[in-house]
């Protein structure tokens, strides 16, 4: 597949892979922002190329992760009523609330169902006039435009029986919130690709001069996560904190205007709550006052109390880089990919559940230094 | 006034907390981790028997003189009528091919029809036509059967269960004990296209494409291979969970290590493109004419030359090797010449956005 | 966040430019993908999409890049070995 084989070359992944090794003099600690270039690092085992003095930390790009609690909660509430369709992306469907997630709702008789856009939930509305259909609209900037799009076309087509539950974040507050925590460990970001294809990167500018922070806008295939770590270490090493973008097949500085034009209608900036974290302000997207008719939280009245998370959880600390899952007692113990405690064992990406494929690897891997077998001619 | 005996849910002594799963989820039938441990902690200890034990996709035992195989298995896919196939196609090649993979040749299979009331009757007759045609193309012949009603509302239309026994030749022993260290692992062909089709035609996920199900029976090409006097350890069909999960099912019972590359795994290049913009790998999607043989290492070119040969499409490969040494499990080699593990999945894979 | 995968555009639709969409094939499998957001965008054009829609058109040019620039890395290190 163009635009994809090639930046899995092996060839080209050693070259860079060399070339960190011939740069990196000293320890550093860099977050990739973005779950699905964790995702990426884990399933191409892209972190055994890196030479040993890089940490990778995985950050809270994973709106999985930071959805909060009591906003599951109100999705399971609302989906559990016989009245309503409830849509939403597959990554949401195994997220534990208090008690339950989505997809047991679903075993109890709920009309629970995954979709691939959200264009398909308004079409589910158009189809079933009688039924209250709910999309559950997360995700960072990356899906605003989406997003923003469903409900625009649900206000133009007068689908009453559409509504959105939002929980929209925005990542460069989550990025200044990491970097002007006290105990942060994070000296340089790769900045999530998608994100910045949308929003362009201009925001970044000005966290990068004020925490003298490098911040290499990186995308998503094993090429261009080497080289987003090579440009971030080649940074560090030469004292240098700028906004680079190497990703630029797909990113421009600007950023996707019509898209940021439609974000900027449909949805507000709101101070939001994240799951393990707290509250950022100026964090999330809400829906502005025109569209505020399709707030699925207004019209359901749902109320989900503050809710705890359990308290061996400490996802809060894995997403900002504090702790490695290893060193929570719960994980692999009371906490599984089967039995998940909190959002970072359950999302693919997140860290826990990332670490927890390696777990055992290390644990009996006698071998020391990376494992990389040659590639035959 | 009588007293209310209280059950003390700890004197259960069902091993798997029922605390954790108080109801039976999806995923217990997924193919992946969750219906690994209902086998492994409540159904399998409690039914235990030497051939139950064995673990494998049927039983093998002496019958007088022959070796007869016997095995089972439920349909409960939705929808009833996929691209290349249905429900009915699925019942006959699904036993057939469990049967196959003990190395049997299948004779008879029972089939156990349970119906919605309401289910139109058409749907019914093309169902049958589809078993008829199915088991005729696989040689083998329904013997026995029954029917069954549901109240509208208690089923998905239909359900079905077929029974398949098959007889194993005195030289044929196909087990996952007979895998050794330096065996070959050799895939039959390529990945992705039954869970592909059924995802998209069940979730209506809106892809246009090709892809239908690879349903067909697999027993001719595992009687190609036992003339061609490939030397097969044992046989596993990759239905739900994949590849990755057959492998770690059957390095977890060995306690052998397996070391898989990926670039040797075939997968059409409409599956693969479909599976990158929903997120999946796979590895992890069902397939229904797809094998993984465990052959001697000097045999693994052999098997390779009789699957390409016995079917029209590509794809078959030597994709891996059991390792000499090492823990118990499955290691693969990415495209880019890293290693990492596989395990299973928890539950059934869903396409993503993140 | 941000699964987006390239595809070739091979049919479009629409003269609303909201509801400007396409056919688009990601190896042969194709999806109705919405081109509101790329209206530069024409047939044979590769664009990413994410959740059905395409948020960028893919530059040709700065695909390159990655290359050229691990190209330019290694005849540094060939004259650094040299010298």
């Amino acid at each position: 597949m163009k635009y994809l084989d090639e930046y899995r070359d092996p060839q080209a992944v050693r070259g860079y892979s060399r070339a960190l090794h011939g740069i990196t003099t000293r320890p550093w600690t860099m977050m990739e922002v973005c779950g699905g270039q964790t995702h990426a690092i884990v399933k191409f085992g892209i972190d055994q190329l890196l030479p040993p003095q890089l940490t990778l930390v995985h950050g809270p790009g994973c709106p999985v992760c930071v959805t909060p609690l009591e906003l599951i909660e109100k999705a399971i509430l609302i989906a559990s009523r016989p009245e309503v369709i409830f849509c939403s992306f597959g990554d949401m469907l195994r997220v534990p609330g208090q008690k339950r997630d989505l997809l047991s709702v679903k075993a109890s008789g709920g009309d629970v169902r995954m979709v691939y856009s959200p264009l398909d939930a308004l079409r589910i509305a158009r189809e079933n006039p009688s039924r209250q259909v709910v999309f559950f609209a997360v995700g960072f900037e990356t899906t605003a435009p989406a997003n923003a799009m469903a409900v625009h076309q649900a206000s133009r087509q007068g689908l009453r029986n559409f509504s959105v539950l939002v929980s929209h974040v925005l990542v460069p507050p989550a990025i200044e919130a990491i970097l002007s925590a006290p105990h942060n460990r994070v000296q340089g970001f790769l900045a999530a690709g998608h994100v910045c294809t949308v929003m362009g990167y201009t925001e970044y500018e000005p966290i990068a001069k004020r925490y003298q922070v490098p911040i290499v806008v990186t995308g998503f295939e094993p090429l261009d996560i080497l080289q987003g770590v090579y440009l971030c270490v080649k940074q560090l090493e030469e004292g240098r904190a700028e906004v680079e973008n190497p990703y630029s097949r797909s990113v421009s500085r600007a950023g996707n205007e019509p898209a940021q034009d439609l974000i900027r209608r449909v949805f507000v900036v709101v101070r939001r709550k994240w799951r393990g974290v707290g509250e950022i302000p100026s964090s999330g997207l809400g829906l502005a006052e025109e569209y505020s008719g399709f707030d699925a939280e207004h019209r359901f009245e749902v109320d989900a109390r503050e809710v705890d998370e359990p308290s061996e959880c400490i996802s809060g600390l894995i997403l900002q880089g504090v702790k490695k899952p290893n060193e929570c007692e719960a994980f692999g113990v009371l906490c599984t990919p089967e039995h998940p405690l909190g959002a970072t064992m359950v999302s693919s990406e997140g860290a826990c559940a990332a670490y927890y494929r390696y777990r055992r690897m290390q644990v009996h891997d006698r071998r020391s230094g990376p494992r990389i077998r040659e590639v035959p001619p | 006034m009588s007293s209310r005996k209280t059950i003390d849910p700890s004197g259960f002594s069902c091993p798997l907390p029922l605390s954790d799963h108080p109801l039976v989820l999806m995923a217990h039938g997924g193919g992946g981790r969750l219906m690994n441990q209902l086998i492994e902690k409540m159904l399998g200890p409690a039914l235990s028997s030497p051939l139950l034990d064995q673990r494998h996709d049927g039983a093998v035992f002496e019958a007088g003189n022959a070796r007869l195989a016997l095995t089972t298995d439920s349909y409960v896919v939705r929808p009833l009528f996929f691209p290349g196939g249905d429900i009915g196609k699925l019942a006959v090649n699904g036993t057939v091919n469990d049967l196959a993979m003990c190395g049997a040749r299948p004779l008879y299979l029972s089939l156990g029809l349970i119906l919605e009331e309401g289910l139109p009757m058409d749907t019914l007759w093309r169902v049958v036509q589809s078993i008829r045609d199915t088991a005729a193309a696989a040689g083998v012949q329904i013997v026995t059967g029954d029917t069954k009603v549901v109240d509208r509302g208690k089923g998905d239309g239909i359900y079905i269960n077929t029974s398949g026994v098959g007889v194993v030749a005195n030289s044929v022993s196909v087990l996952p004990a007979n895998v050794r260290p330096g065996d070959a692992l050799v895939l039959s062909g390529d990945l992705g296209r039954h869970g592909v089709a059924i995802m998209n035609a069940r979730e209506e996920l809106g892809l246009e494409s090709d892809i239908e199900t690879d349903s067909q029976p697999l027993a001719g090409l595992v009687r190609q291979l036992l003339d061609a006097e490939v030397e097969i350890r044992c046989l596993r069909d990759l239905t739900r969970g994949g590849l990755a999960s057959a492998l770690v099912e059957i390095a977890e019972s060995t306690g052998l290590h397996l070391e898989i590359d990926e670039s040797r795994i075939a997968v059409r290049e409409d599956v693969r493109g479909a599976c990158e913009i929903l997120g999946l790998d796979p590895i992890y999607i069902a397939n229904e004419g797809r094998f993984v043989a465990f052959v001697s290492a000097a045999s693994a070119r052999t098997a390779v030359d009789v699957l390409t040969a016995g079917q029209q499409e590509g794809g078959a490969a030597v994709i891996g090797t059991v390792s000499e040494a090492g823990p118990p499990g499955v290691t693969l080699k990415s495209r880019i010449g890293v290693d990492r593990i596989v395990d299973m999945l928890s539950g059934e894979q869903l396409p993503r956005i993140c | 966040m941000c699964l987006g995968i390239p595809g070739k555009i091979i049919e479009i639709r629409g003269d609303d430019p909201l509801l400007r969409s396409g056919r688009v094939t990601f190896g042969g499998a194709v999806r109705d993908v919405s081109l509101a957001y790329v209206p530069e965008a024409g047939i044979g054009d590769y664009v990413i999409v994410h959740v059905g829609f395409a948020i960028s058109r893919i530059d040709e040019q700065e695909a390159l890049e990655v290359f050229r620039y691990l190209e330019q890395m290694g005849e540094l290190e060939e004259l650094r070995e040299e010298s």
